[in-house]
């Protein structure tokens, strides 16, 4: 089968105006994503991981064409997606959907779940019989665990869970053949987020679906990935199979998140070494020359001001000048 | 989960939700001050439409026997059939507050609906594309604003002569740049919701978006604003008809029925101004406890 869709140097900039500048000063860049390339197979899942404002969503909405965005999105091999107008980009649309971060915001509280799934088939098969289109409606909702009896009731009444069930089946009403996902278990109770996960990769399994999965929790990724991309300050940092990134982590970004992710068990929690990151992210608006990870890094040296590492590579890509496994001395 | 599903199936109904709206409804009820007004309101419309049946008079006939003794015979009275007593020229006041309530009715809520219409249209467009298209609509609605309206309505009607239909026109003319206003600033808010990113993701085209996705979820903020803006067209019709620019005799309305009232109000002919003021005092009141009642029931912090 051939790539479903393989991204090249995509890279979203919003011009930025600030408060007090006069009309006619140049608006400042900021460069939201910078550079990101990769590529997924059909029924693949990319998990997307990184700290909040490092891009992840803003990627997503790049891909398709929800903010402007340059480089190439090459759907099946076939069409780049970036230069399409709304028109020509419609039926891509249908097939690439997606559901949201927080379930209740993604629904309007004014329409009955019913009319929610259906919309996108009224946009995409208006073709289609009121019937037909319940009778879809009806199945998913089934497919999704919703009583298909709760068709006529309003947003409000259901659970967190339960929305995101209702998201799922609106995305997935229409066939797609990826989903993204952006940070869909964030909001939820850790509970309730195993289930929303369990369903999505069962989903997965039965239709074939390719996800991009965005998530700041790098436990629930290593659930449902096959691949997994960390993204900072808009560059991917490291991009890796599963297990390959969670086993073998070789930049020192992502080996810090990864000791910062918690262990389920006393003993070992307190033995687990721990890679502290000082500060914040710095602007994107004024990213740090070469590595743009290097103010925060306890690898940094000289040549990482300078040179920016390359993202070039096979299968596991780091962007990092001094790569390799954890040393004793970064640890605390 | 799904085998729960497989079991219900067959066994339940389809439960109908309870929609915002429903949920509006219930706290409006429990609100006495709203249902008052409410209750005032119902009464005012069935007065303007069907009080004509329960008059002994037309609002056109004069009555020669109260003519020139108006302040000593013409007084409110069952038997004359003069319920509200007579004009200074005679003319049944009961048969021409009826009329005027019509008039000063259909003005208030013909402005608001020509506001409800074109200001939500217009404001949700603005609002929602934007940029470059919002700033050139936006300050069109800015430049008519600082016209004086009343200077305009005025110049109008002399103009283009005392009529009903100007009258509409005038009062539609102005009513809706405010609303445009607070739709937009309402849709500004309400383009960034996920909701409506949804709609976008999924491909729904930008006036779709707006009808189903924007205005119902202004629908509140635009009835609150509305029944609100029907006194105020009240409001502006008498101004203008107590000035004597208003509709034309024989028509009349509860505007011009006051200006008649306060002028004669020295001859002693206190029910000349003291119905008409009734019923304009009682319209005012029902629309806006109404307003007031509906603001709170929609207000959607309270769900």
């Amino acid at each position: 089968m051939s790539t479903l869709l393989s991204v090249r140097d995509l890279r979203v900039t919003f011009p930025i105006t600030r408060a007090g500048d006069m009309p006619w000063t140049a608006p400042r860049p900021l460069r939201a994503v910078n550079g990101v390339s990769f590529d997924l197979e059909p029924g693949q899942t990319l998990g997307v991981v990184g700290e909040s404002g490092c891009g992840k969503s803003t990627m997503a909405r790049g891909l398709i064409n929800m903010v402007p965005a340059t480089g190439q999105v090459l759907w099946e091999g076939k069409t780049d997606l970036i230069p399409l107008s709304p028109r020509a980009m419609k039926p891509y649309r249908a097939q690439i959907q997606m559901i949201f971060q927080d379930p209740l915001a993604s629904l309007n509280p004014r329409m009955t779940v019913g009319r929610i799934i259906a919309e996108p088939l009224l946009t995409h098969r208006p073709d289609l019989s009121a019937e037909d289109r319940r009778k879809r409606v009806d199945a998913m909702m089934e497919r999704v665990g919703l009583l298909p009896q709760m068709i006529n009731r309003y947003p409000h009444e259901f659970s967190g869970g339960q929305c995101q069930r209702i998201g799922i089946a609106r995305a997935l009403v229409v066939e797609p053949k990826l989903l993204i996902c952006d940070e869909p278990v964030s909001a939820l109770d850790v509970s309730i987020q195993a289930q929303v996960v369990d369903l999505l990769k069962e989903l997965q399994r039965d239709l074939g679906l390719a996800m991009i999965f965005i998530a700041h929790d790098l436990s629930v990724v290593k659930n449902i990935s096959h691949d997994v991309m960390v993204l900072y300050l808009g560059r991917v940092m490291e991009k890796a199979p599963r297990r390959t990134l969670y086993a073998d982590p070789q930049h020192p970004y992502t080996q810090a998140l990864l000791s910062a992710v918690p262990v389920p068990d006393p003993v070992i929690e307190r033995a687990k070494g721990i890679i502290p990151l000082d500060g914040d992210m710095p602007s994107p608006m004024a990213p740090p020359s070469g590595c743009v990870f290097r103010t925060r890094c306890p690898r940094a040296q000289a040549d990482c001001a300078q040179i920016v590492p390359s993202v070039q590579g096979g299968d596991h890509v780091v962007a990092c000048l001094h790569p390799g496994p954890v040393q004793e001395a970064e640890t605390v | 989960m799904v085998a729960t599903t497989e079991n219900n199936v067959a066994t339940a109904q389809v439960t109908k939700g309870r929609s915002p709206w429903a949920d509006a409804r219930r706290r409006f009820f429990r609100n006495k001050a709203a249902v008052f007004g409410l209750l005032l309101l119902v009464i005012v419309t069935l007065f303007a439409l069907f009080g004509g049946f329960l008059a002994q008079w037309s609002n056109e006939e004069l009555d020669y026997n109260v003519m020139g003794q108006v302040a000593e015979l013409g007084g409110p009275s069952i038997a004359s059939g003069h319920y509200f007593g007579t004009d200074d020229l005679g003319r049944d006041l009961f048969a021409r507050t009826v009329q005027g309530t019509q008039i000063s009715l259909a003005v208030g809520v013909v402005g608001a609906l020509i506001a409800i219409v074109v200001g939500t249209l217009y404001g949700a467009t603005a609002g929602y594309v934007g940029g470059r298209v919002d700033g050139i609509m936006m300050r069109l609605v800015d430049i008519l604003m600082a016209i004086p309206y009343m200077f305009v309505l005025i110049l109008l009607l002399v103009m283009y002569g005392r009529s009903i239909t100007m009258l509409f026109v005038g009062v539609g003319l102005i009513s809706w740049m405010d609303m445009s206003r607070i739709v937009r600033g309402q849709t500004l808010s309400l383009k960034g919701r996920e909701y409506v990113e949804a709609a976008r993701a999924t491909g729904v085209s930008a006036p779709v978006i707006i009808l189903r996705h924007i205005v119902p979820n202004l629908a509140g903020v635009i009835i609150v604003y509305a029944t609100l803006l029907v006194p105020l067209m009240i409001l502006t019709e008498s101004f203008i008809s107590f000035l004597g620019l208003g509709v034309q005799e024989p028509l009349t309305s509860l505007g011009a029925l006051i200006a008649e009232g306060a002028g004669t109000i020295s001859y002693g002919t206190v029910w000349q101004l003291a119905f008409p003021l009734l019923f304009f005092v009682l319209t005012l009141f029902g629309f806006f406890f109404v307003g007031d009642g509906l603001r709170d029931a929609l207000d959607p912090k309270d769900r």
